[in-house]
């Protein structure tokens, strides 16, 4: 050692930095940790707290009465309320419904933004103009698209209406059929998201190594190999990351729906959301329309942390 | 230095207590602000309002009426904290029915009863007794009535004479089906309906179940009394609407229609009848795609039918009824006011430029529109004044019997599971 030190200072100077290192990085984090917590934690723990954690005790608490939102709740009614959601037809079609939603992502929107963006990622001409087409729809506030669908729909005046009337037929009212309402509106949410999910695919395209995909080329991968072996497995992340949006699209999914169709006809096209605010503020059943809440709530969390922790682990 | 200040401040709350046992003292001649909250989005209502608290200001010295405007819905979601905040209006527009007594029972509201029979009952007998009784609980009145409402049938005249039928003829159900066939069988839409809405649809069970129970009938099922909503009439009124149903007497996609789109298959003259409000004649038009809809002399009216050895009688009537509700900490001028509002001068005034149906005796005679002219006249030999029942089972009941007026004349639901429902959701409030 000694001998090192007198014939190789400047490695000595070297070896000895990172063994002091982390010893003056402990001892700093112990010393700054508590000023640092102290200082940033309560303005976000505070917000965290008025904005989430006590609105959602409040609701849990409502949830145990029947109460109509006037005077103070009072009549307890233990869990009825959760099991008259659990008993309710429309409630259990809301749940298929946003399953519904989330399989259609998954089976048509997810793939058809994929392909859009491999088209349309390179740099061929008129990229940038159907990039910017695609994603407009997405840009459109929900309501608004529900409302330009639902004249699109109409059987009289709509869009549906002249295509049907041109080629002589009767024409169908799609929104106003309880088998096919579901549909319709499916079809909207895709349009509606699919530039977005595309979005999300062109950078997760343009993110990929150029290199990789020349090395596939001169190994002799054809165009389809290319994109099944190297292009989609690059792009896992961002597959995981779009499925999320999704799912979280679904539980929210309201806005569209209430100038489309209401949730109607028959229930037929209620989300948890339609239905908490159907059953719940419109019928001002405030401890109902609280329980509906937690339900939601909960099912948003678990999904939320069990697709991170299972899928979303190493991204 | 500190001594000052001491002074300063003594000097100050002696102020403050000196200025407000002035005003408690001089209630009347201080400043006193009457907050009145209301929903209208008609500018001719509302500048008529205007004008007429002005001249109520003008009579008043030290009464000022502030003029509170809140959108429908935000006005019903916001009302059940406001009511309980010190933000509380003076007096606010309602619906009667299970909200108002709702918010009567937490005792946000003051009972307008003493203002009522002051002056030997001037007031109180100036006013159609219906109206009063529509916004009465408990013993108490509880809002100021202001306008009524009359929902029937109109038709399209020249429809209805190109089928072969007579609308004067039309007094049973069943004469009524028959319409409904022979409308059909001639090629004509027969009714339009907004299906989306729901409520457009329950006029018709809340019609057939007043006309099979009858009033007694119809206050026992709210009373829990003979099974309550199970009771027989129910399931009649249901089978009833089920046949009409059966008929398929809609425009095409009726069931994705909003109310706005009956009003324009109607105003077209797509479709020959429309149960609408009094009001309807005017909307028909606004709403129809030419923006004139049909001409008023091709509209007639008919009362809703009444059923073969039902209880229910022809001159029972449903249809809104409005008021303002007066709260427990409003000052006391804001009875003065609502007394102004209702008397018949202002009521003939109201009646005339904003198509109200007036509450006030007499008033009626301001009306000039003979569809309107009509409707008043039915109104005031009214026997029995029903209130919109999503405003008189209570929001909740109310959206019952909306979704199963939908799903009974769509055929979703047998008629006596739909009394079952509607009972369900009722026995809950009763309690």
């Amino acid at each position: 050692m000694s001998m090192s030190e007198t014939t190789m200072p400047g490695r000595t100077y070297a070896a000895a930095k990172p063994r002091a290192t982390p010893q003056r990085r402990k001892r700093s984090l112990k010393h700054s940790k508590w000023p640092v917590l102290i200082l940033f934690l309560p303005p976000a723990l505070l917000l965290f707290t008025v904005l989430v954690i006590l609105p959602m005790g409040e609701a849990a608490w409502y949830s145990f009465y029947n109460w109509n939102g006037y005077g103070l709740p009072e009549q307890w009614v233990g869990w009825r309320n959760y099991q008259l959601i659990f008993r309710n037809g429309a409630f259990s079609q809301a749940l298929i419904n946003n399953g519904m939603i989330v399989v259609a992502s998954i089976l048509i929107q997810i793939p058809l933004a994929l392909w859009l963006a491999t088209m349309i990622s390179s740099r061929i001409h008129g990229a940038l103009f159907f990039r910017l087409i695609f994603f407009l729809p997405y840009v459109l506030a929900d309501v608004a698209a529900g409302m330009i669908w639902r004249f699109v729909y109409d059987g009289d005046f709509g869009l549906v209406g002249g295509i049907a009337h041109l080629f002589g037929a009767e024409p169908p009212y799609w929104l106003a059929d309880r088998d096919t309402a579901m549909y319709a509106i499916l079809g909207v949410v895709i349009w509606k998201y699919f530039g977005f999910h595309m979005m999300l695919f062109i950078a997760g395209l343009q993110a990929i190594d150029k290199s990789v995909l020349e090395a596939a080329d001169i190994d002799g991968a054809t165009g389809f190999q290319k994109f099944r072996l190297v292009t989609l497995p690059l792009l896992g992340s961002t597959v995981r990351l779009s499925v999320f949006f999704a799912v979280v699209g679904s539980l929210q999914l309201f806005d569209m729906i209430m100038p489309l169709t209401g949730g109607g006809p028959s229930n037929s096209t209620q989300t948890m959301v339609t239905f908490l605010y159907n059953f719940g503020v419109t019928r001002m059943q405030v401890g109902f329309g609280s329980a509906v809440g937690v339900v939601l709530f909960v099912i948003c969390v678990t999904l939320a942390f069990s697709y991170k922790r299972i899928f979303m682990r190493h991204d | 230095m500190s001594s000052t200040i001491f002074q300063f401040r003594m000097f100050s709350t002696a102020a403050a207590i000196a200025a407000f046992s002035f005003s408690g003292a001089n209630s009347a001649s201080a400043e006193s602000v009457i907050r009145w909250m209301h929903v209208e989005q008609l500018p001719a209502a509302v500048s008529l309002w205007t004008e007429i608290a002005k001249e109520f200001e003008a009579k008043h010295p030290g009464v000022k009426i502030e003029m509170q405007f809140l959108e429908n819905q935000a006005f019903k979601a916001k009302m059940p904290t406001l009511l309980q905040s010190k933000d509380a209006p003076s007096m606010f527009y309602t619906w009667g029915g299970g909200v108002l007594k709702a918010q009567a029972e937490t005792g946000a509201l003051r009972a307008i009863d003493t203002a009522l029979d002051a002056d030997g009952g001037a007031w109180r007998s100036a006013i159609n007794p219906n109206a009063i009784d529509g916004l009465s609980f408990d013993g108490k009145v509880w809002a100021s009535p202001t306008k009524s409402g009359l929902v029937s049938f109109y038709y399209n005249k020249e429809m209805f004479q190109k089928a072969g039928v007579d609308a004067t003829k039309i007094v049973t159900w069943t004469d009524f089906l028959g319409a409904v066939k022979t409308l059909k069988d001639a090629g004509i839409t027969p009714i339009a309906g907004g299906g989306l809405d729901k409520w457009p649809l329950h006029f018709y069970w809340s019609y057939l179940a007043m006309r099979e129970a009858g009033q007694k009938g119809f206050a026992d099922a709210k009373a829990g009394e003979n099974e309550g909503f199970m009771a027989e009439p129910f399931v009649k009124a249901g089978q009833h609407l089920a046949e009409l149903g059966k008929l398929e007497p809609f425009q095409n996609g009726y069931l994705g229609a909003t109310w706005n789109d009956a009003l324009a298959t109607f105003g077209d003259g797509r479709a020959a009848i429309l149960l609408g409000f009094e009001s309807t004649p005017g909307t028909q038009a606004s709403n129809s795609t030419s923006r004139k809809g049909l001409s008023e002399d091709n509209i007639g009216r008919f009362q809703f039918p009444t059923i073969e050895g039902a209880p229910g009688v022809v001159t029972d009537s449903f249809g809104g009824l409005n008021g303002w509700a007066v709260t427990k900490n409003a000052p006391p001028e804001t009875e003065e006011f609502l007394r102004y509002m209702a008397g018949v001068d202002v009521q003939k005034r109201l009646a005339k430029d904003t198509q109200i149906m007036p509450v006030a005796k007499g008033a009626s005679e301001a009306i000039e529109k003979p569809l309107l002219k009509d409707v008043a006249e039915t109104l005031a030999k009214e026997t029995w004044h029903q209130n919109f029942l999503d405003q008189d089972l209570g929001p909740n009941v109310g959206a019952v019997v909306n979704d199963v007026s939908v799903e009974i004349v769509s055929g979703g639901l047998e008629p006596a599971d739909a009394a079952q429902q509607i009972e369900d959701a009722y026995s809950l409030e009763r309690q």
